[in-house]
């Protein structure tokens, strides 16, 4: 518990570190609201035209005050309002937060169920063809570009099959399941295969580690069977490499998918943050990032407090 | 376990083909598709082309084009220049309704235009209505624009949709570009940028009635995924900015494809400012070499023509009368060595990546061509902000760009070619001849004296080379084949979408 708290001490001070490092970068970019609104056109304004703009976009102070505006609006939960959402930025990423969430998890989900699986089925034939094919299957699914994928999938339904999800919007889970689940599953399947191809190799070579330990070879001179050798005994340790690379992957699903997002048209997180940029939507840009980065650390703490329950011999306090 | 394996396999695969079927067309509802959303409601400040598109569903101008680029009937019915082309009366349609229900009257014109006028809004269509004195509304349905000088163009301007009318009472209370009320045939029903917008038809519309319900426009950010949706049927009509993907269409037995020659012309602009580009033969030598039929056939697989400045067919002269533009590698060898540069030079051209998606290829192509007289080219490409913010300061050595076009050739081009035109810094090129051929043809009502006028600076400006003319491309737009009576334009507009019906 002490851990816990020590580490959620922490958090402001990335938060802060986070804030100053995006505020600064996305207005050292050349470019700004102004020309991201008018483009060529910002060269026929008159100097007057261009001040009022300015004001209009809030960037017409120096980068201190604008900064200290920001920063002080923090506490009262104010992120700001976003220029081309014309709402308050935390409105607009809560609206775009549930699809990302809903991505990542069921995308996560579909990576371990298949990538788990097939690791320990590919470590217990070692170097046999079935260990090959695995291997072979997990290379070229690591190596293939989630938009080949993407873009793949959606030629063969609309071409081959004339159907394809709807796109561009959103369902809810909760406002019409069947609906949601056929917008959703093409982009999981597309982040999901690629993940599962690194769980598949990653999930392989600890279950060899720890097949070739003392204790397995323990369990199996105690006469237990081979399937509760590898379930029950191998498999708990095998996985921490796992959830390490599960925890990484999953706090960077949470910052969106950009490129599913953009080829299967869904209103997620990176795309928002992609056109905020695109916008120099500042307020914007700054609110998700922050949002993403909390999320980040969050995540990386439960992951932190899942190796402590799936291998005793890890003790947080001491470290 | 593996037969569990097998299990999810098949549960995977079968959810993916049970995929639900696409909901056939809601009776009248054009269901629309595009990749760029529109940034912002505010008809007077919003220059982009996607912005554009949105909202010259919801607002109106006073005057209109049509497909010829004739000027047509918008809020106003007639109009008329007083003899010493000082004063510009229009009379609006008694028709002509807001969206709130309030009738469009003069107050409200005026209202606009002063809007427009006023260095607070920030409207970048400001630029051209620097003639108007004064904005004189004698009863509500007669506005009059009084002039400083004869300013002919001054109506092509008013038919942009940065000029629309908007109600005096949205004005007062602050709310343009939070609530979107125009006289055009949609009103706004909802917007959630860069997801999708629902337009409905405006029961009031002036022009009316609309030919659909309504208009559904989803964004669809990957041009491949429109032609996807489009070949199931989920997309009546899109908007493709891609020739890539456009030229696609036709394959297609159900969907149609519609090509309208655009006014926007894709350029190398040089900057007559920097060293070796000052040199008028150094500037002719470039055009000499360039072969701008190929540039057009690699970049955009011939999908546009070769064009000089001018690209209104009215004004446009023909390509082979303008100055090299038959391609001439030994002349411009020739010309190189009579400036002192027979070696060649070295110099940077800016491109935006993706914008118009063939800038990179046009660089490329370029760039070979110039390697054969000696001109070695160093291609660099930026994110579209950044290369405007660097187009806009004149810090380039050269720069490929696709730059708007107007229907009036004044229009176009003050800002680059008069000697106080807004955009100097980036022209970097003032020429006593080019800037009182534009002020002539300012003034010059008659459309044939005009014409003679501008064929002149055409020819001028092509064999001047201050920048490298190219080619100017299609609008693309793509339908299902029972969307009938769409016009393509010249000008990227969809306004014909107003009259559009599905069978």
């Amino acid at each position: 518990m002490n851990y816990v708290i020590r580490r959620l001490k922490a958090f402001p001070l990335v938060l802060i570190g986070v804030s100053v490092v995006v505020f600064v970068a996305i207005r050292l970019v050349p470019g700004d609201s102004i020309t991201a609104m008018l483009g060529t056109e910002a060269g026929l304004l008159t100097p007057q035209q261009r001040d009022s703009l300015a004001i209009y976009f809030g960037i017409d102070q120096p980068w201190p005050i604008q900064y200290w505006r920001w920063f002080t609006g923090l506490f009262s939960g104010d992120l700001g309002i976003s220029v081309t959402y014309g709402k308050p930025v935390l409105t607009v990423i809560l609206e775009r937060f549930p699809l990302t969430l809903e991505l990542a998890l069921l995308s996560m989900l579909i990576a371990l169920s298949i990538g788990v699986p097939a690791g320990v089925f590919a470590a217990t034939r070692n170097e046999r063809p079935a260990d090959l094919g695995v291997r072979i299957a997990a290379m070229i699914g690591q190596s293939t570009p989630s938009f080949v994928v993407g873009l793949i999938l959606i030629y063969i339904l609309s071409a081959g099959f004339g159907v394809l999800p709807t796109m561009g919007i959103f369902t809810p889970f909760w406002q019409d399941p069947l609906e949601n689940l056929s917008q959703m599953i093409l982009p999981a399947v597309t982040l999901g295969c690629a993940f599962a191809a690194s769980v598949t190799r990653v999930s392989r070579s600890a279950m060899l580690d720890v097949l070739s330990d003392d204790y397995v070879r323990t369990a199996r001179s105690k006469g237990a069977s081979e399937r509760s050798v590898i379930w029950r005994h191998a498999l708990p340790n095998a996985l921490v490499p796992v959830v390490t690379l599960s925890g990484i992957e999953f706090g960077y699903l949470l910052g969106g998918a950009v490129i599913v997002e953009q080829i299967y048209a869904l209103p997620g997180l990176g795309r928002m943050v992609l056109e905020a940029i695109l916008q120099r939507d500042y307020a914007l840009v700054q609110g998700a990032v922050l949002f993403i980065a909390l999320n980040f650390m969050i995540v990386n703490l439960l992951v932190d407090l899942a190796y402590a329950a799936l291998d005793p011999r890890i003790r947080l306090e001491g470290r | 376990m593996t037969s569990r394996f097998k299990y999810f396999l098949g549960l995977t695969t079968a959810a993916m083909i049970g995929l639900s079927a696409i909901s056939q067309a809601g009776a009248a509802t054009l269901r629309m598709a595009w990749a760029q959303d529109a940034t912002g409601l505010d008809p007077h400040k919003q220059t982009a082309f996607s912005s554009l598109r949105l909202l010259e569903l919801i607002y109106e101008p006073l005057v209109r084009l049509d497909a010829d680029l004739k000027i047509i009937p918008g809020v106003a019915t007639s109009w008329e220049f007083s003899d010493d082309g000082k004063q510009l009366t229009f009379k609006l349609d008694p028709k002509a309704k807001f969206q709130n229900g309030a009738a469009v009257t003069s107050a409200d014109v005026k209202a606009s235009f002063e809007r427009i006028l006023d260095e607070k809004t920030g409207a970048a269509n400001r630029a051209n209505y620097l003639s108007i004195e004064s904005i004189e509304a004698p009863d509500a349905g007669t506005v009059v624009f009084k002039l400083k000088q004869p300013d002919a163009p001054i109506l092509t301007a008013m038919t942009d949709t940065n000029s629309s009318i908007v109600p005096a009472t949205e004005i007062a209370a602050g709310t343009i570009g939070t609530k979107a009320i125009g006289s055009g045939p949609f009103k706004l029903e909802k917007w959630d940028p860069n997801s999708k917008e629902v337009l409905v038809a405006n029961k009031e519309w002036a022009g009316g009635p609309t030919g659909v319900d309504g208009i559904e426009i989803s964004v669809l950010p990957d041009e491949t995924a429109i032609l996807a949706a489009m070949r199931t049927g989920q997309v009546d009509f899109a908007l493709l900015n891609d020739p890539l993907i456009a030229t696609l269409v036709p394959n297609e037995p159900k969907l149609q494809l519609n090509r309208a020659p655009l006014l926007a012309y894709h350029v190398l602009q040089l900057n007559p400012a920097r060293k070796p580009m000052n040199e008028l033969a150094v500037r002719q030598a470039i055009s000499c070499a360039v072969d701008r039929q190929a540039v057009l056939d690699t970049a955009s697989l011939g999908e546009g023509r070769v064009t000089g400045p001018l690209t209104m067919p009215f004004f446009a002269s023909d390509p082979n009368s303008l100055f090299c533009y038959k391609q001439d590698v030994e002349k411009a060898k020739k010309l190189m060595a009579d400036a002192g540069f027979a070696d060649g030079f070295t110099a940077t051209v800016i491109a935006a990546t993706g914008e118009p998606p063939t800038a990179a290829a046009e660089a490329q192509v370029l760039q070979s061509q110039l390697a054969e007289i000696g001109v070695k080219l160093d291609i660099k490409m930026m994110e579209l902000n950044v290369y405007v913010d660097t187009w806009l300061k004149g810090d380039f050595d050269m720069a490929v760009a696709l730059n708007g076009g107007r229907p009036d050739p004044y229009t176009m081009y003050n800002r680059y070619w008069t000697k106080n035109g807004n955009l100097q810094k980036v022209s970097n090129f003032a020429d006593d001849s080019l800037d009182a051929l534009l002020l002539q043809g300012r003034a010059e009502t008659d459309p044939e004296k005009r014409k003679a006028i501008f064929a002149d600076f055409d020819k001028q400006l092509a064999e001047k080379a201050p920048w490298i003319w190219l080619y100017t491309g299609f609008g693309y737009t793509a339908q299902q084949k029972n969307v009938q009576g769409f016009v393509p334009m010249p000008t990227g507009s969809l306004v014909s979408l107003g009259k559009v019906t599905i069978q």
